[in-house]
């Protein structure tokens, strides 16, 4: 088997995937009875055509870059952590409580305390999981799994029973003092005299995010830590040879893994809602797997991929509220296929396109 | 200059052609399936029966995630809908922040309050229709024990378990009702062999009527109920129809006539809290040819007698919303 040329690793086969998959949901749009091209349209019109656009994609994005990172540090140990959705339910909680636990004077003392009761409270879910795996072999993928079920029925317990404010029948918390709320885009373009519209609830987590991006890839590539992670994906037997053991990499592993996804709630709890809801995750530590896959566990690659399922989210929305014939489940349909084609079905692409590289190189 | 007024100029003649004269209703689900054999979809078809009746238009969303919820309001306000209608006590929050924004526009928001000048909250007194049917259950039950399934444990379906025991207490001092809650996370709601499972576990405990509010998971429930030849209470809609002769009657709660209302009121809709009762018909509980010989004279005239007297006054059930408890179990 010959492996690809870089470049066609990392952009002409994801584009390909993704070009095969917008082509498919193609034709089931004209199934349905509308235009196809009419539908794109309108997708990328509503998700980056226009500033309000743009807010809510990039808003999306932000989610999926947290729980992206979460999923693929784990990937790099060769851990497949499908928990970033209830890491991420319990970060909620976590910033939720650093939020509501004081009158916060303002935002810049409001955030690395809230950042820190996310991270910690995700990395908490992550930890019992984590130590199972490391001391007992219990599988992460069966362990991890559970703990998003053990998460959402936490949450509701709480929100229900302890958190709600009194005489409130909707399952939320009271909203956070005005000094823990997070500065917009609206206002931080503003102060640079830039107009971007008040609605979005894009935030300075994204910031955030992309710092996390950089720190992700300081860490893999970069540090003595991330050598031993990624030996121990590699090869387990070869790393415990090496001398790293592999409970201390599996802990730290996870533990980061769950951070991160923790983080998540910074833009959805304490940026967007203001409160902790319910129903604050809704699927993003799921996407997260997609979007690690996709994005090849590189930091950047997960950028991207992030920015592209924000745009079938946002897109998506737009289409099912413009075009009365797509509703809500054809556009899950379409997310769906791009997830199949680009994650599962990628070898669908990769091996037509190396042999087709193979034979360019034969010719010349 | 010349494209700002290019740019004028095609909006006046969109709005001209595309916005309509009479601005078209909207309809907002919460988060979850639109068939979702509750509220969502008693929505729905108090729209439809609308649509079909005056031949008019809707535009319905549902929701993908919690930030849509808030974009979904302003985007139908945005594109001249009116009235927006929104089903779920969850909009609360979303709504209170949008309806400032659109001073012209009518909201309506069902099962929770929104006090604006522009939004009309619809909300029901379950505990009331509950009270009623744990009368008619007590008064039924031979082996003086009865049993209640929630969907989710929240505080709403508390409410219903509430006025449940109160009803039944009312008829029978020492019941027992015994109570379970499906789950914790929505899918409480669609989980009908959960229902069955609790259902049986019930009857095992000897109780020969069984309520459910626990939406697609009771049709489980109201099936076992049938299946072990004991009595079954339906919920929202009425279920009486669903296994006919083991359906004691069923808690009605018109979702679809307050979405109907709405839209037949249209733009201009009064605004205000309109709670909605045994009083206002919004409420109630089903009577028909399918369970006419399962309530005997004496629980029929019972219940009369307490809708009554709950539309006068003279009986109040408790709402466990306010106190966040409830004085019987």
């Amino acid at each position: 088997m010959t492996s690809l040329p870089r470049w066609a690793d990392t952009a002409l086969v994801p584009l390909f995937s993704l070009a095969l998959s917008l082509m498919v949901a193609g034709l089931m749009v004209l199934w349905i009875g509308e235009n196809p091209f009419h539908a794109l349209g309108i997708m990328l019109k509503g998700a980056v055509g226009t500033a309000y656009g743009w807010g809510y994609t990039l808003y999306y994005a932000t989610n999926f870059i947290f729980t992206g990172l979460a999923v693929a540090v784990a990937i790099h140990a060769g851990l497949f952590n499908i928990g970033a959705e209830g890491q991420a339910t319990v970060g909620g909680l976590g910033a939720a409580l650093v939020c509501l636990s004081l009158e916060w004077p303002h935002w810049s003392l409001a955030l690395p305390a809230a950042v820190c009761g996310a991270a910690l409270f995700g990395a908490a879910w992550a930890a019992v999981p984590a130590y199972l795996q490391a001391r007992h072999g219990s599988h992460i993928v069966i362990t991890t799994i559970m703990f998003n079920i053990i998460a959402s029925a936490l949450l509701v317990y709480l929100l229900v029973n302890v958190l709600r404010a009194p005489g409130q029948i909707a399952l939320e918390t009271a909203s956070f003092p005005p000094g823990a709320h997070l500065p917009t885009a609206h206002e931080i373009l503003g102060w640079m005299g830039i107009g971007f519209p008040k609605s979005p609830p894009l935030n300075i987590s994204l910031l955030l995010a992309l710092a996390g991006c950089m720190l992700v890839w300081v860490l893999i590539w970069r540090t003595r830590l991330g050598y031993e992670i990624r030996t121990f994906g590699f090869n387990e037997s070869a790393a415990i040879y090496a001398g790293i053991s592999p409970f201390r990499i599996v802990m730290t592993t996870l533990l980061i893994s769950g951070g991160l996804a923790g983080l998540m709630a910074i833009n959805t709890v304490m940026g967007e809602a203001e409160r902790l809801l319910n129903n604050a995750v809704q699927g993003a530590g799921f996407v997260g797997i997609a979007v690690a896959l996709m994005g090849r566990s590189h930091p950047v690659g997960i950028l991207l991929a992030s920015v592209l399922f924000g745009i079938l989210y946002q897109g998506g929305a737009e289409l099912e509220f413009h075009m009365p014939a797509i509703d809500r489940d054809m556009v899950i349909f379409i997310q769906a296929l791009v997830i199949l084609f680009v994650g599962a079905l990628d070898n669908m692409v990769r091996f037509p396109a190396e042999r087709l590289l193979a034979f360019i190189a034969r010719t010349r | 200059m010349n494209k700002t007024i290019i740019r004028l100029a095609s909006m006046i003649g969109w709005m001209a052609c595309a916005g309509p004269v009479f601005p078209d209703p909207a309809l907002i689900y919460d988060l979850g399936q639109k068939y979702d054999k509750s509220f969502n979809e008693s929505a729905f078809n108090g729209a439809e029966r609308w649509r079909t009746e005056t031949g008019g238009s809707f535009r319905e969303v549902q929701l993908q995630s919690e930030a849509q919820r808030e974009q979904a309001i302003r985007r139908a306000a945005e594109a001249g809908d009116s009235p927006v209608v929104m089903v779920g006590f969850s909009f609360g929050t979303a709504l209170a922040t949008v309806a400032p924004d659109y001073p012209d526009t009518r909201f309506v928001i069902i099962d929770m309050v929104v006090e604006m000048d522009n939004v009309r909250s619809v909300v029901f007194k379950e505990h009331e229709g509950s009270y009623l049917v744990g009368l008619i259950a007590g008064m039924t039950t031979e082996s003086g024990v009865i049993g209640f399934v929630g969907g989710m444990d929240v505080p709403l379906i508390r409410r219903f378990a509430c006025g449940y025991v109160q009803g039944a207490k009312a008829a029978r001092e020492n019941i027992t009702v015994i109570q379970n809650m499906t789950g914790t996370d929505p899918s409480a709601w669609s989980d009908p062999v959960k229902g069955a499972e609790l259902a049986l576990a019930q009857i095992g405990a000897g109780a020969d009527v069984v309520y459910h509010a626990a939406g697609a998971t009771g049709i489980g429930v109201l099936k076992t109920a049938a299946d072990s030849g004991i009595l079954g209470i339906g919920v929202d809609l009425n279920q009486n129809h669903l296994y006919p002769g083991s359906v004691l009657t069923s808690m009605i709660k018109r979702v679809d006539l307050a979405v109907e209302t709405a839209f037949a009121d249209g733009a201009q809709l009064e605004t205000g809290i309109f709670p909605l009762g045994l009083a206002e018909d919004g409420i109630g509980y089903a009577l028909d040819e399918h369970n006419a010989a399962l309530i005997g004279a004496g629980a029929r005239a019972a219940a009369e007698t307490a809708r009554k007297q709950i539309i006068s006054g003279e009986i109040a059930v408790h709402d466990y919303i306010q106190s966040d408890s409830c004085p019987v179990q």
